[in-house]
């Protein structure tokens, strides 16, 4: 168990680790010095100088030749004579004034002649100072630069953008560029990009080996957009020689495999993710309805308890430590056990109001507690308003792994791993403590239990607490998935009710296997009948499958009648 | 089963003299004297009953016969079902198509399509949709289509044995996947906004107040005749067949009985009773749409016959108007607080009042007798019916 719980911690910190260095990019450039040079220098030789850009890694590139371009660029004068390119903003005090944001770094320039120390910015009165001059070459050669600036853009996510944008232009020109970034290029996803680009420019080549070699390269590259060129340059006239049809039609079934594969292996991933959600609203019902008899309808509400718990959880963290901080990001591991106790107490409170005086009419408990959930949904709308809440993930939690073009979100991850660990800790309470033995009698026969001395109530309350706890959980973990509202107990709960019908009335194990297949089998359907379609095909599947096993997946036995 | 202990059991009589009198009397009233008022006196006049209120009264009347349906399943047969909500909008909607096919080309559009065919791009009006101009048809498919979802899902679910709370969330999965189904504009019925806009019902404008009497007449009339029917029912032989199920199934089924078809039959009954008020309903809001069958507004109908009631007819009736007044009244009156009257309502009566509003002045009687001194003479208690048969 210990080494459980070190070895998490150790995920969840590199976890943490990752989400950090990503915000953490130098911005310090040699590049930088050129385009100052390239701006200051005497119009006759700015063409020249902007050419000279392509290729320089550096982000203010970008910026600085988009506002010149727009005719937004003017170079402040300062009294030590030198001039500094900046894009005037209307200044946050208001007024006529408008400030000057220096175009390599962004940040407002300094008045010189303001107090020493002071960081007051230089305020300029408007069309005082006139903007940079552009010609029709110069603006040219911006344009020119500006195409393929991207490519040296020093995030990675923007270079390979761009250079997929490249790719699917289909210049020549580009050619030797890409080429000669993918010598010093690092990032291997980047790289990837590259070799994409290349080989989609080459396919327009006039060497038959080096279209070939191309096509056989993108084949293996398992490029969606070259499937799309492949059928055009299949369908187009003229038609390309035989070899090369051949080698566009092993390259395309190729690519169609491989994504058919990797859209099979998604949704099984996004099926397993849903089943594991299902799985956790439903483990909470097995308990109150499987071990108890007790329809609690304001399950659903329960787990809203849960989400407006994180949600309120997250506010403070919000207002305690700032949405910037590091702390911020481990709101969502103290939200879990408030959600839990949270939606535990609201259960407390339900059973020893209502629901103990209903244990022996299980229908007038499911109108009751419906008139709690109702109770429960206006609650939730005056509080908290009747509009969605917003719920930022954790940075943890953002993003998504991929294995082989398959994308795992982090935060689907999380909760399969999560329902996997409530499910295991569930199994030692009810299976491997004392407190789950005394459980499971008072269940299997509540006044028996009682005569041999087990304080049945006691223990009602307590499972009853324990499996709302759950509900409260599952809240936590569906805030992070979807939105968060007053109405969304509602749409879970008819769902969960089936998957303890279907896995069998008093059994985890059935309730795991039930919204595991129901899960899976929903988002299978889904790619091929529509969202809508697959649910009803799933709802309808589950009342014929009740025909053929009325006590469910794994009935649980009994001598009694009724 | 203790809660089904304290429900009355069957009367020997169909109806005592005071009974009959208990039952002509307002009906006469609603089905002659109100339209007769309406039809009658000047718009102004204090006694007329205006025609919003007759309009009213016409949908409380389709209320209560869904209420009685739920009733005559949960009450006397001990099914719960969340599903009468989807045979109500069934029945409402195969009326509803007539209804929409009448409009002819005084739509929107000036199409003989209906609005919104012309709206999602349709050419023609699909095959099933043709018999649906004929009123013959339509008002057979009003009681048939109901009928045929009740009795295939009651073929399934009875055969298999299922029942207590897994019929229930059975039918309540039944009624969400129809909802969701009916909800979808490729389905054909629709989408989201239904069918509304009606011009007239056999060739009579809709708008008038003639006709709205008559719809309301027949509401009533409908009622009227529906609780006779489930009187009857409940007096004979076979109602006490459907108490006996209620109370022990088994024990029924162990004598030889088979159960399962007295359970189909009453429920496929009821369906198609339900789908007549879903489509007597339809005409006089004017509108149907997927929100009609919900599993929430079944268990609205369920709470109406809880608070009025389960168990007898009378209940449904009352529950059904006093719940809807209410609702009418707080919705008005304070909206965010309906859903915590609604469900303060349901709470309350199900924890301290399970005989429902009907069973009140037994109560009160039951306190006043311990209030007073005890009678000098033995006199014979008026005892509650129930009594007769320990």
């Amino acid at each position: 168990m210990y080494r459980i719980l070190i070895y998490l911690t150790v995920v969840f910190y590199a976890c943490i680790g990752r989400a950090l260095a990503v915000e953490a990019t130098p911005t310090v450039s040699p590049g930088r010095a050129r385009l100052l040079a390239a701006l200051l220098a005497p119009p006759a030789e700015q063409v020249a100088a902007i050419r000279g850009l392509v290729g320089v890694e550096d982000s203010a590139i970008t910026p600085a030749l988009t506002a010149w371009r727009a005719g937004e660029l003017f170079l402040v004068p300062l009294p030590d004579g030198s001039r500094v390119p900046a894009t005037l903003a209307p200044a946050p005090a208001g007024g006529d004034q408008l400030v000057a944001l220096s175009v390599l770094d962004g940040s407002p320039i300094p008045d010189p002649n303001g107090p020493s120390g002071s960081s007051a910015p230089l305020l300029i009165a408007p069309k005082s100072l006139k903007p940079l001059d552009t010609t029709a070459p110069l603006r040219r050669a911006m344009r020119d630069v500006l195409e393929v600036a991207g490519v040296a853009d020093p995030s990675a996510s923007v270079r390979r953008e761009s250079i997929e944008r490249l790719g699917q232009s289909r210049k020549a020109e580009h050619l030797p560029l890409l080429q000669a970034r993918l010598v010093i290029e690092q990032a291997p996803a980047v790289r990837s990009a590259l070799g994409d680009a290349i080989a989609f420019i080459q396919l327009a080549d006039a060497d038959p080996a080096v279209r070939l070699a191309a096509i056989a390269a993108l084949g293996e590259a398992h490029s969606l957009a070259a499937a799309s060129r492949f059928k055009e340059l299949l369908a187009a006239t003229p038609p390309p020689s035989p070899a090369e049809a051949a080698a566009l039609t092993a390259a395309l079934k190729k690519i169609e495999s491989h994504w058919k594969t990797v859209n099979f292996f998604g949704d099984l991933f996004r099926g397993l993710s849903a089943g594991s959600v299902l799985l956790l609203i439903a483990l909470g019902l097995a308990i109150t309805f499987g071990l108890m008899g007790v329809i609690n309808m304001a399950h659903g509400e329960l787990m809203v308890v849960g989400a407006y718990s994180t949600f309120v959880v997250q506010n403070l963290f919000v207002s305690a430590f700032g949405a910037e901080s590091l702390a911020f990001h481990f709101y969502f591991i103290a939200a879990l056990p408030v959600a839990f106790a949270a939606a535990a107490l609201v259960g407390l409170g339900l059973e020893r109001g209502i629901i103990q005086f209903l244990y022996k009419r299980p229908l007038e408990s499911l109108l009751a507690t419906w008139g709690v959930s109702l109770a429960l949904q206006q609650t939730f709308r005056l509080v908290f308003g009747p509009a969605n809440v917003q719920i930022n993930a954790p940075a943890w939690l953002q993003g998504s792994a991929s294995l082989n073009d398959v994308l795992f979100a982090y935060n689907r991850l999380f909760v399969i791993g999560f329902a996997a660990l409530v499910v295991f800790g569930v199994w030692l309470a009810l299976n491997r403590t004392s407190l789950g033995l005394l459980v499971r009698a008072v269940m299997q026969n509540r006044q028996m239990a009682s005569c041999i001395g087990v304080r049945a109530t006691r223990v009602n309350m307590f499972t009853f607490a324990f499996g709302s706890g759950l509900a409260g959980l599952a809240g936590a973990c569906l805030s992070q998935l979807g939105n968060v509202g007053p109405g969304m107990g509602q749409l879970h709960i008819i769902d969960a009710f089936m998957v303890v019908v279907s896995g069998g009335v008093g059994n985890v194990l059935g309730s795991v296997a039930a919204s595991l297949g129901i899960g899976t089998v929903d988002q299978l359907l889904q790619p091929i009948l529509g969202a809508v379609m697959g649910k009803i095909l799933v709802l309808f599947a589950i009342i014929l499958f009740l025909q053929w096993r009325p006590g469910g997946l794994f009935p649980t036995r009994s001598r009694s009648l009724d | 089963m203790s809660a089904s202990a304290q429900l009355p059991d069957v009367e020997p009589r169909f109806f005592t003299r005071a009974q009959w009198a208990a039952f002509l009397v307002p009906t006469l009233v609603l089905a002659l004297v109100l339209p007769l008022l309406n039809a009658a006196l000047p718009a102004e006049h204090l006694l007329r009953p205006s025609d919003f209120t007759l309009n009213l009264y016409g949908k409380y009347a389709t209320y209560a016969v869904l209420a009685l349906g739920v009733d005559l399943l949960w009450g006397y047969l001990g099914i719960l079902s969340l599903g009468q909500a989807l045979f109500f909008a069934l029945g409402g909607y195969a009326f509803g198509m007539h209804l929409l096919l009448m409009i002819g080309k005084d739509g929107q559009y000036k199409s003989d399509l209906p609005d919104y065919m012309v709206f999602l791009g349709y050419k023609a009006l699909p095959g099933h949709w043709e018999p649906f101009y004929s009123f013959p048809f339509a008002a057979a498919a009003v009681l048939v289509v109901p009928a045929l979802v009740a009795f295939v899902f009651g073929w399934l679910a009875f055969r298999s044995r299922i029942k207590g709370v897994y019929l229930s969330i059975l039918t309540q999965a039944l009624t969400y996947a129809a909802a969701l189904l009916f909800f979808r504009n490729d389905f054909g019925f629709g989408g989201n906004n239904g069918f509304t806009d009606f011009k007239r019902v056999l060739g009579a404008d809709l708008n008038s107040p003639a006709t709205r009497r008559g719809l309301y007449l027949a509401s009533v009339l409908l009622l009227a005749g529906v609780f006779l029917l489930y009187r009857w029912l409940t007096r004979a032989k076979f109602g006490h067949l459907m108490q006996a199920i209620r109370d022990g199934e088994n024990r029924v089924l162990f004598s030889g009985y088979a159960t399962a078809r007295y359970k189909l039959f009453v429920f496929v009954l009821v369906a198609a009773i339900t789908g007549v008020a879903g489509a007597l309903y339809v005409p006089q809001v004017g509108i149907i749409n997927p929100s009609e069958m919900t599993p929430e507004k079944s268990l609205e109908a369920v709470v109406w016959v809880a608070v009025g009631g389960r168990g007898t007819l009378l209940g449904p009736i009352l529950g059904a108007l006093f719940v809807n007044a209410l609702k009418s009244w707080a919705t008005r009156a304070a909206p965010e607080l309906w859903l915590y009257i609604i469900g303060g309502l349901f709470i309350v009566v199900v924890l301290f009042l399970p005989g429902g509003l009907i069973s009140l002045p037994a109560k009160f009687r039951a306190a006043w007798a311990k209030l007073r001194p005890p009678p000098p003479a033995p006199a014979a208690p008026a005892a509650p019916a129930g009594d007769l048969h320990p």
